[in-house]
């Protein structure tokens, strides 16, 4: 068991807490940098999936996992970005205008999203957002003069001032970086009075408001960062994908999404990493499994969709905290062996609650 | 000039008066203490300062100035700090983390500062942490430090929650029934805070009070009221002993 000895309040403020974060960290950076030497150009592939994945998630995260606001259209604000990225480069503006533009466009139409998150909260929340989604979805596929519908469009590679960034480890490394930014951009977020703003409204609004929170400011805010990370995520996406079509960003990718935030651990940003390898990883797994399958169960049309939606409910009900809650325990196991007890995570009830006050 | 004002505060639910008419004064550097039965609307006095209603009538002054029509989140800002009957704090975060929250209208940094994490914004964070050590040392917090709230005892997380007011380095604090549910040791020792809040940190006191002996023994002045209505206003024993808030008590 490690005791860390507290001389110093930038101790508490600092990233990397002790020696054991500061290796395995930097291990774990030295690998993704060494992967695309050491892996062949299939799993890049897949990686650089995993990172956008990861980073979409992310943005989910700041907005469920932090402020505890939920949303069923995020795949909408991905939309938003892949289309404006795909459309400006379709125009000739160079790509290191047109990334930007797309996340801040797409924080702009949180911003408006986020406008009934003022008065709506839990599911009637979700429920707005859910119509959201397929307001965005009827958009992409019916303003053909832009998006050309359902014919689709194609994305333009990536040229930075004339070098042409390759599909593979180049993209690899664009995605990657932006990801560890937009990681060091949200812990930052977290340790400072906007991050802690954001989880006082999660967990008690009349009490953040008493302590000088601006719930509506903030709450605004939230949504912004969240659809603009998730819409930077999608105009990577558009690159990955390489030619877009209204039917990439259906609120099927939306719920998909919230089950990557949900399995990977609501709160926590490791969660967001995690329920994107989960949500890359299943397909895969699946399609390894289908092998040993009969051919009618194999075949059956929604398998994924199923076996999605079954390990949701199992992570609902068993381990409410996901991959990185299950992840801590194990830790735990460890680091207080032969001492940990199971009653160490029993959650505590709590009966009291206060007065509703609208 | 007085310090604070309430004047004819008066709120109505539905058909229900549950303030009516109730006009009092805080003097500076006074702890004032509001009791009642249940249901006189002491807390809703309470809601009403701290902007969380809107009065139908009647104002809110502190420090002459009106503060009627003041936003809720702009009240910390003022000066005027609060904690909740049931405990309102945030159950998911540790001690430090709820009591950095009330130094939130103290932070002098913008949303871009703090994604780069500036550092201005880091030497801020650093004063925060010296001022929350204060309140924790003054409160005798240490051991819960790193501790979350949702597995705190009942009455260490009433401390907590006096201590993240306190954190906002306020005025007037309005401490919403400050010993409710805790035993008679604990009950002592939140009348010493509040003796040394009053008496160290110069913090003016409002509070609304079951416990008749915690009143007695740190209240300068008392307000009594019923229905919505003010009953009675002076010392403690006096009020005490105040026919119309005996009547109220006992019935008949």
């Amino acid at each position: 068991m490690r005791f860390i000895f507290k001389t110093d309040y930038d101790q508490d403020i600092r990233l990397l807490k002790h020696g054991g974060h500061a290796f395995w960290y930097g291990l774990l950076l030295v690998a993704v940098l060494l992967a695309p030497v050491a892996v062949d150009d299939y799993y890049i592939g897949q990686l650089t999936q995993l990172a956008i994945f990861a980073m979409a998630g992310l943005g989910l995260m700041l907005l469920v996992g932090y402020t505890g606001l939920v949303s069923l259209g995020h795949a909408a604000f991905m939309g938003i970005g892949a289309y404006t990225e795909a459309v400006l480069l379709e125009r000739g503006v160079p790509f290191l205008i047109s990334l930007p533009v797309s996340a801040g466009l797409a924080a702009a139409v949180g911003i408006v999203v986020g406008l009934p998150a003022l008065r709506l909260a839990g599911i009637y929340l979700a429920i707005a957002t859910l119509a959201f989604a397929i307001i965005i979805e009827e958009v992409l596929a019916r303003w053909e003069s832009v998006t050309h519908g359902f014919t689709g469009m194609v994305v333009e590679p990536i040229s930075v001032f004339g070098y042409e960034l390759s599909e593979g480890a180049d993209f690899y490394y664009l995605s990657v970086g932006l990801l560890i930014l937009i990681v060091l951009m949200s812990l930052n977020l977290l340790r400072s009075p906007t991050g802690r703003a954001m989880v006082a409204i999660r967990d008690s609004e009349i009490a953040a408001q008493s302590t000088g929170i601006h719930v509506a400011k903030y709450k605004t805010i939230a949504f912004a960062i969240s659809a603009g990370i998730t819409g930077l995520a999608g105009a990577l996406w558009a690159h990955k994908l390489g030619f877009l079509s209204p039917e990439s960003f259906t609120v099927l990718q939306s719920i998909e999404l919230l089950v990557l935030v949900v399995v990977g651990g609501v709160g926590s940003i490791h969660g967001a990493i995690f329920g994107a390898v989960f949500v890359v990883a299943l397909p895969q797994l699946l399609a390894v499994g289908k092998g040993y399958l009969p051919t009618n169960v194999a075949d059956a049309p929604g398998l994924e969709a199923g076996v999605f939606g079954l390990v949701l409910v199992l992570f609902i009900l068993l381990e409410p905290m996901g991959i990185y809650g299950r992840w801590v325990k194990i830790r735990t196991y460890f680091s207080l062996f032969p001492l940990y007890k199971k009653a160490s995570f029993k959650r505590q009830k709590t009966y009291l609650k206060s007065e509703r006050l609208r | 000039m007085t310090f604070f004002r309430a004047e004819n505060l008066a709120i109505q639910f539905g058909g229900l008066r549950a303030v009516d008419g109730v006009s009092f004064e805080v003097r500076e550097g006074e702890v004032y203490s509001i009791i009642g039965p249940n249901g006189a609307g002491k807390t809703t006095v309470f809601n009403l300062i701290s902007r969380i209603y809107d009065p139908s009538a009647g104002r809110v002054v502190f420090q002459e100035r009106d503060i009627t029509g003041v936003p809720p989140h702009r009240i910390a800002g003022l000066g005027i700090a609060r904690t909740f009957q049931n405990i309102e704090l945030f159950q998911n975060s540790t001690v430090l983390q709820n009591l950095l929250l009330g130094r939130h209208e103290h932070r002098r940094s913008n949303l871009f500062s703090e994604m780069l994490f500036l550092p201005h914004v880091r030497r801020m964070e650093v004063a925060h942490r010296e001022k929350v050590e204060e309140v924790i040392e003054f409160l005798g917090l240490q051991h819960h430090r790193e501790s979350r709230v949702s597995g705190l005892p009942y009455g260490i997380a009433k401390v907590v929650e006096l201590g993240r007011a306190l954190c906002t380095e306020p005025k007037l604090l309005l401490l919403d029934e400050p010993s409710s549910g805790l035993n008679p040791e604990e009950s002592e020792d939140m009348a010493f805070w509040i003796e040394d809040i009053q008496k160290d940190l110069g913090i003016t006191v409002l509070m609304v009070e079951h416990n008749m002996s915690l009143v007695a023994e740190v209240s300068d002045r008392v307000l009594a009221m019923n229905d919505g209505r003010v009953l009675a206003e002076g010392t403690p024993q006096e009020v005490q002993q105040h026919e119309a808030v005996i009547k109220a008590y006992l019935g008949g």
